[in-house]
């Protein structure tokens, strides 16, 4: 097989795994996930506070625009340390939308907003539309020119946390071309913005009427880049989603051995019997597969042809492991796991939005195919 | 195991090194003798096969790569390990026949350099790495196929011999085998643990009371047999450590085989299969004009195997990364059999849904793809899910020593 990627770490990854492994553990316990899922907000500003202090959002932006230098390998194991927690806010979609920016950016852009998300400000991405494709190409929303800008239009829905973003980068269509609009929070009227109901409560989304909103000459990137940052956008969600969905398939399958270990049926804990101890034992292998999966896709991500190729890899071994452990986990927990009051569920919906953004497993195998073959 | 002296190549010795081993393996590599050869020790069926592969391993010891990094005065080459990987690298790079004799260089001589005597070491070394002495293996029973701490095989002492009464099962090349390693019952004292009464040997094979008889495969063929062992007579130097120790010391051969402890002393026993292989044959095969692999069924499950396989290779490199396996250290080692062998079980049965009506041909029909190789592969996947601990029994272990399960009773 050609084009497989390979795995390694390097020694900040190991540094920042410890301080993530402890800093989630410590900040999101269930009891606090579960309070935010209520908060309007969705998350806590004061740990996003401390999330920029410790300067996880300056991780894989380069020097000369304030950031650390490093890349996203080294974000993996934070994602991953968060998923495991489900630590709600804006990190991913923040480092996401940083990562257009590098990529697909003008120095003016670049200089204009990178330094700012450095030090906190969160970004976020508009990419999807009405059909809910997952071919980041397909826009029907427009840009048209007016005046000495251009005015939008159309309908962006799943954009995460828009309504705490002061950026927000829209994809739109000039002249038949896909690019990406750089838009500021202060050109979008709060009646721009619904809150979406999202089968993750953890987490918050809204859909976006770009109508009636303008935006400057400078804040188009151009068509070229557009079409480049769009194609890393694609990796690098599928790279960050493999690891906060391993971090998942963790959490709930220690969940579930914690339950089969003491619940007791029969005069015996649950845990003796085959029928719960083999598939469990099945979804830990799973789960371990994806992890390799995720620090091959984290450390090959750069190479050319390999990082499109692990970074697939590493998507669809983790949907399929944490969408299987996650199901069981409702089935193993009994009653009890066909409560809200059972964790299981968070997981389980957790692993369903995950899926649904930037493609499933059986979409990566679809993109992989072509790729292998 | 090199002694402490076998001095680390540096990068331009093994350089050289590995530029002679490979053009030796390109040159001396035969893959096509005119009949089909086994993936696996544990296919032989031939003569013609067993003839082959013991001249094979011969070859591959006199020119130095095999045994490269075992001491000199046994018969290995005295060379740091490095050289060994680099010749196995080599083997593996032209795709050559297996090492026939696996217990002897795979189990039985590491633990002889491990823990044999110096007469043990001088006795036996040589003979394996060059196969003149084939080793087999005996630790099933036919009443103890998992429950191996079970076995009942006797071995009463009798002066400076031990009498052994009973029976072993799946034995590879046992007919052929001039020595076994041997799990036997010394004692049976009410209220020990199954494991106190065991007792590790090195049993000859060519004393009067043990028989054996070939046990015909599921596939048509031959390769493993079981041994009758009846009123049969060994020396007691034959017995390893003291009576009793006997599962400590089976455990430490499966350590030896799983290369943790030891530097093996090289080759390798089982083929890989090929992945590649497999989606060849779904090119080859037409289905209404098209090749099999533009149908996006066929595509999506091979896509998945991939990943799976991809998993499993990635999954033996982090295994030796201590950071990346931090919560579970024992996770990847203890479920990378399982979840290998019943990939490959799966991938073959899968490869037969590309053949359509020729999958009904088999192994000796002109018309059979491949030569029914896939069959044959598919077939014999079961002696891995099955032999070494089934893999139901390997669920049981990793629940049981990675995840914290309750042991059922």
């Amino acid at each position: 097989m050609k084009n497989l990627g390979t795995i390694g770490f390097s020694e900040e990854q190991v540094e920042l795994m410890d301080v993530a492994t402890s800093f989630c553990r410590d900040k999101s316990p269930v009891e606090k996930v579960r309070a935010l899922m209520e908060d309007a907000r969705g998350y806590d500003p004061d740990i996003w506070q401390e999330i920029t202090d410790l300067g996880w959002l300056a991780i894989a932006v380069p020097e000369e625009y304030e950031g650390v230098g490093l890349s996203l390998a080294e974000v993996v194991p934070i994602m991953e340390q968060m998923g495991r927690r489900l630590l709600a806010g804006p990190f991913m979609t923040t480092t996401l939308a940083a990562q257009a920016l590098i990529v697909g950016g003008s120095e003016a852009q670049k200089s204009a907003w990178l330094p700012q998300i450095a030090g906190g400000a969160i970004a976020t991405l508009a990419l999807t539309e009405q059909e809910g494709d997952w071919n980041l190409d397909n826009v029907t929303a427009k840009a048209e020119v007016s005046g000495d800008g251009y005015a939008l239009s159309g309908t962006k829905q799943f954009v995460t946390y828009a309504g705490d973003a002061e950026l927000i980068i829209a994809s739109v269509v000039l002249d038949g071309e896909v690019r990406l609009a750089l838009i500021a929070r202060s050109a979008i009227a709060d009646s721009a913005l619904r809150r979406e109901a999202i089968i993750d409560e953890t987490k918050r989304s809204f859909e976006l009427t770009l109508d009636g909103i303008s935006i400057d000459a400078g804040a188009l990137m151009d068509a070229d880049m557009s079409k480049a940052a769009l194609a890393h956008i694609d990796l690098a969600a599928n790279l960050l989603q493999s690891a906060e969905m391993c971090g998942g398939t963790q959490a709930v399958i220690d969940y579930t051995l914690e339950y089969l270990r003491t619940r007791k049926q029969f005069g015996k804990v649950i845990g003796e019997y085959q029928a719960l101890k083999h598939p469990i034992t099945d979804a830990y292998i799973a789960y371990e597969k994806a992890r390799s999966h995720m620090f091959s896709a984290a450390h090959s991500f750069a190479d050319q042809g390999r990082g499109e190729v692990a970074a697939r890899m590493a998507k669809a071994a983790a949907d399929k492991a944490y969408s299987h452990a996650a199901d069981r986990a409702i089935q193993f927990h009994g009653g009890f796991g066909f409560t809200h009051d059972c964790d299981a569920q968070l997981y389980r919906r957790n692993a369903i939005w995950n899926a649904s953004q930037f493609g499933d497993a059986a979409w990566q195998r679809t993109k992989l195919a072509d790729l292998l073959f | 195991m090199a002694k402490a002296g076998a001095a680390k190549p540096t990068e331009a010795e093994l350089k050289e090194y590995t530029a002679d081993a490979q053009a030796w393996f390109r040159e001396n590599t035969v893959t096509n003798p005119g009949f089909m050869l086994p993936l696996t020790f544990m296919e032989v069926s031939t003569d013609q096969q067993f003839d082959f592969l013991r001249a094979w391993q011969r070859k591959v010891y006199e020119a130095g790569y095999l045994g490269a990094s075992w001491p000199k005065e046994y018969g290995g080459g005295g060379l740091h390990p490095d050289y060994q990987r680099a010749a196995t690298r080599a083997m593996k790079d032209h795709d050559a026949p297996i090492m026939i004799n696996a217990i002897g260089i795979g189990w039985a001589g590491p633990l002889l350099l491990d823990i044999g005597s110096e007469e043990q070491k001088q006795k036996y070394i040589k003979g394996m790495l060059n196969a003149e002495d084939i080793w087999c293996q005996g630790f099933s029973e036919p009443e103890h196929g998992s429950d191996l701490g079970n076995a009942q095989l006797k071995a009463v002492r009798d002066g400076d011999e031990y009498v052994l009464n009973g029976s072993k099962i799946w034995t590879s090349l046992g007919d052929r085998a001039k020595y076994m390693i041997l799990l036997a019952r010394t004692s049976n004292n009410e209220g020990d643990s199954k494991y106190a009464g065991l007792s590790f040997f090195l049993n000859p094979m060519d004393v009067p009371g043990i028989e054996t008889r070939p046990i015909k495969k599921l596939t048509g063929e031959y390769g493993f047999v079981q041994c009758f062992f009846t009123d049969a007579r060994i020396p007691a130097e034959g017995l390893m450590g003291e009576e009793g120790d006997g599962w400590k010391i089976a455990m430490k051969t499966l350590e030896y085989e799983r290369g943790a402890k030891v530097n093996l002393a090289g080759g390798y026993f089982l083929k890989e299969l090929d992945v590649m292989g497999i989606v060849d044959v779904a090119r080859r095969s037409r289905r209404g004009g098209k090749p099999v692999l533009d149908d996006p069924v066929v595509r999506d499950q091979l896509v998945e195997y991939m990943i799976d396989i991809q998993a499993q290779n990635l999954n033996n490199y982090r295994r030796r990364m201590p950071p990346l396996v931090q919560d579970r250290p024992m996770g990847l080692p203890l479920m990378s059999k399982l979840a290998r062998t019943e990939m490959i079980r799966e991938l073959t049965e899968f490869s037969l849904q590309f053949q359509g009506a020729k999958a009904g041909y088999y192994v000796g029909d002109d018309n059979a793809v491949d030569d029914g190789y896939w069959h044959r592969a598919y077939l014999n996947s079961f002696s891995a899910t099955i032999g070494g601990g089934t893999s139901q029994v390997q669920k049981n272990i990793v629940a049981e020593h990675v995840l914290g399960l309750p042991k059922g009773r």
